[in-house]
């Protein structure tokens, strides 16, 4: 399934694996915070209708 | 109805939550088809052999790495002329994303002039200014985190963005004039003697789609983060004065 | 503002340390650099220019906080903002005592400390001139960047960070002006350029620096 990449695999396998691990991180990292962020504001407002 | 209206934030995260999904599937689906397409069904080129499959990389992230800045620098100004929040933490919000498009840039350019060039990394015009905008990227993101006021925040980084645009360009005079360039000439451009062939341009613009709709997606889902994260500053320190 | 001039001049030179440090700054850089590329004469030669610049640039940074950290701390800068003088006047008074205390001792130094590094005889009244242009900028330019932190508690790693990048254009048509002064070639356009960009950052970065010691002070 792979195509032939020649002599140059490695340069273009390495390129894309750079790349793509980059944005996964940032996305993951993204995502993460966000969720984070969320859950603390509920909390966060919660507790001051409770109160 | 105007634009402005989107200024208010809890109308942005109304409306930005209805959107994000929409907007991160396409981006989803745009990075798979264009990747996907370049990676797979296109011919090498007859001088690069299989490393042009990498322009499908470099030149999405290259563009968005300078239009990331651009959209910085309005949305900067907007903060400054109409003092709008959510405008200034969208620019927050997108400065990581756009150094993280330089470093992609950089690296996949180093990895491509390897075996091209023959070597990693040359004092070019175009790879020094990416450095260059690199730093500045660094120099904003430092400047958010070290000011604690949010409004002095948004104030001063809002300034330095706008100076450092002009001397960002001024840099990338000043450097084409320091030294001549192994890069190539613009990929895209209106000039079709200039363009790259057309079985590379049909999925480089979908990749170029993909990355823009990506940039998007992530700018609103941080720029919500950031609005969540300022109330509930705002609301802890209600708290603690009460 | 003469006054406000003196004072500053007076501060530096009384308190010591800021006026010749620098100073000491740049001729140990200078002494360092054969240690680290070797005693070849061709070698240092080659590289002089270039390197008595960042020198140069780098003993301007290591000054630069102390242009508005003081004032700040005993609120001189709140009594300056609130004086009927303009506060881009004051910034830009205070940018020249920087020149003054720092980029001209600099200047003047600078040749002398080519002697060390051997650079050619035609590169003396070059290296000379383009600092002389030169520094400014770097002057005004490291003013916005002190402007800009100084309320910060760990304001000096953040001064470098942000000042460097901006000093890029300077440096480049600086250290080009003078390498080509070095080796005998015409130097009017790197010259004219670095004049340029000395220009308009004496007149627009006061205002950008003005409008951030407001938001500081606020």
């Amino acid at each position: 399934m792979i195509p032939d990449l020649g002599k140059y695999a490695g340069t273009v396998l390495s390129a894309y694996g750079v790349s793509l691990v980059l944005i996964v991180a940032l996305v993951l990292v993204s995502v993460w915070r966000a969720r984070r962020v969320r859950a603390a504001l509920d909390e966060v407002e919660r507790r001051r209708k409770s109160a | 109805m105007s634009l402005w209206e989107y200024a208010n934030p809890v109308r942005f995260i109304r409306v930005t939550d209805r959107v994000l999904p929409v907007v991160a599937a396409s981006a989803l689906g745009c990075l798979v088809v264009g990747l996907v397409w370049g990676f797979f069904f296109t011919p090498d080129d007859y001088r690069q052999g299989s490393t042009v499959k990498i322009i499908y990389l470099h030149v999405p992230a290259a563009l968005m790495a300078i239009n990331a800045w651009l959209m910085m620098l309005v949305a900067s100004l907007i903060w400054v002329v109409r003092r709008h929040h959510v405008s200034a933490l969208a620019a927050r919000a997108a400065a990581p994303v756009g150094a993280t498009m330089t470093v992609i840039a950089l690296a996949t350019g180093a990895i491509w002039g390897q075996p091209m060039w023959g070597t990693w990394w040359a004092w070019d015009p175009r790879l020094t200014s990416f450095l260059i905008l690199f730093l500045f990227y660094l120099g904003y993101m430092a400047l958010w985190e070290a000011i604690e006021n949010d409004d002095s925040a948004a104030d001063l980084t809002s300034i330095l963005c706008l100076v450092g645009s002009v001397f960002a360009l001024l840099s990338r005079y000043a450097v084409n004039f320091w030294n001549q360039g192994l890069h190539q000439g613009a990929s895209l451009s209106l000039d079709k003697e200039e363009n790259v062939a057309d079985v590379f341009y049909m999925p480089l613009l979908v990749c170029i789609a993909g990355f823009v709709l990506l940039f998007v997606a992530l700018v609103f889902l941080r720029t919500q983060t950031e609005i969540r994260a300022r109330r509930m500053r705002a609301i802890l320190a209600r708290e603690r004065m009460a | 503002m003469r006054a406000l001039l003196w004072r500053d001049l007076a501060l530096a030179v009384r308190a010591g340390g800021g006026f010749g440090l620098g100073l000491a700054f740049f001729l140990i850089v200078t002494v360092l650099v054969p240690f680290g590329v070797g005693p070849e004469t061709a070698r240092l030669s080659a590289i002089a220019p270039g390197i008595l610049w960042i020198g140069a640039l780098l003993a301007c940074l290591l000054s630069l906080d102390r242009i508005f950290a003081l004032d700040f701390e005993d609120g001189t800068l709140d009594l300056l903002a609130t004086a009927p003088l303009p506060l881009e006047g004051i910034v830009a008074v205070k940018a020249l005592a920087h020149w003054i205390t720092t980029g001209l001792p600099l200047v003047a130094a600078a040749p002398a400390l080519g002697i060390f590094l051997s650079l050619p005889g035609p590169g003396y009244p070059w290296l000379f001139l383009s600092l002389l242009i030169g520094t400014p900028a770097l002057s005004v330019i490291g003013t916005f960047g002190a402007a800009l932190t100084v309320g910060l508690k760990r304001g000096g790693l953040l001064l470098s960070l942000l000042v460097l990048p901006l000093y890029v254009p300077t440096l480049i048509f600086g250290a080009e002006a003078a390498r080509r002064g070095a080796a005998g070639l015409p130097v009017e356009t790197p010259l004219l350029l670095l004049a340029g960009v000395s220009a308009g950052a004496l007149a627009l970065l006061p205002f950008a620096a003005a409008a951030v010691l407001r938001v500081s002070l606020r």
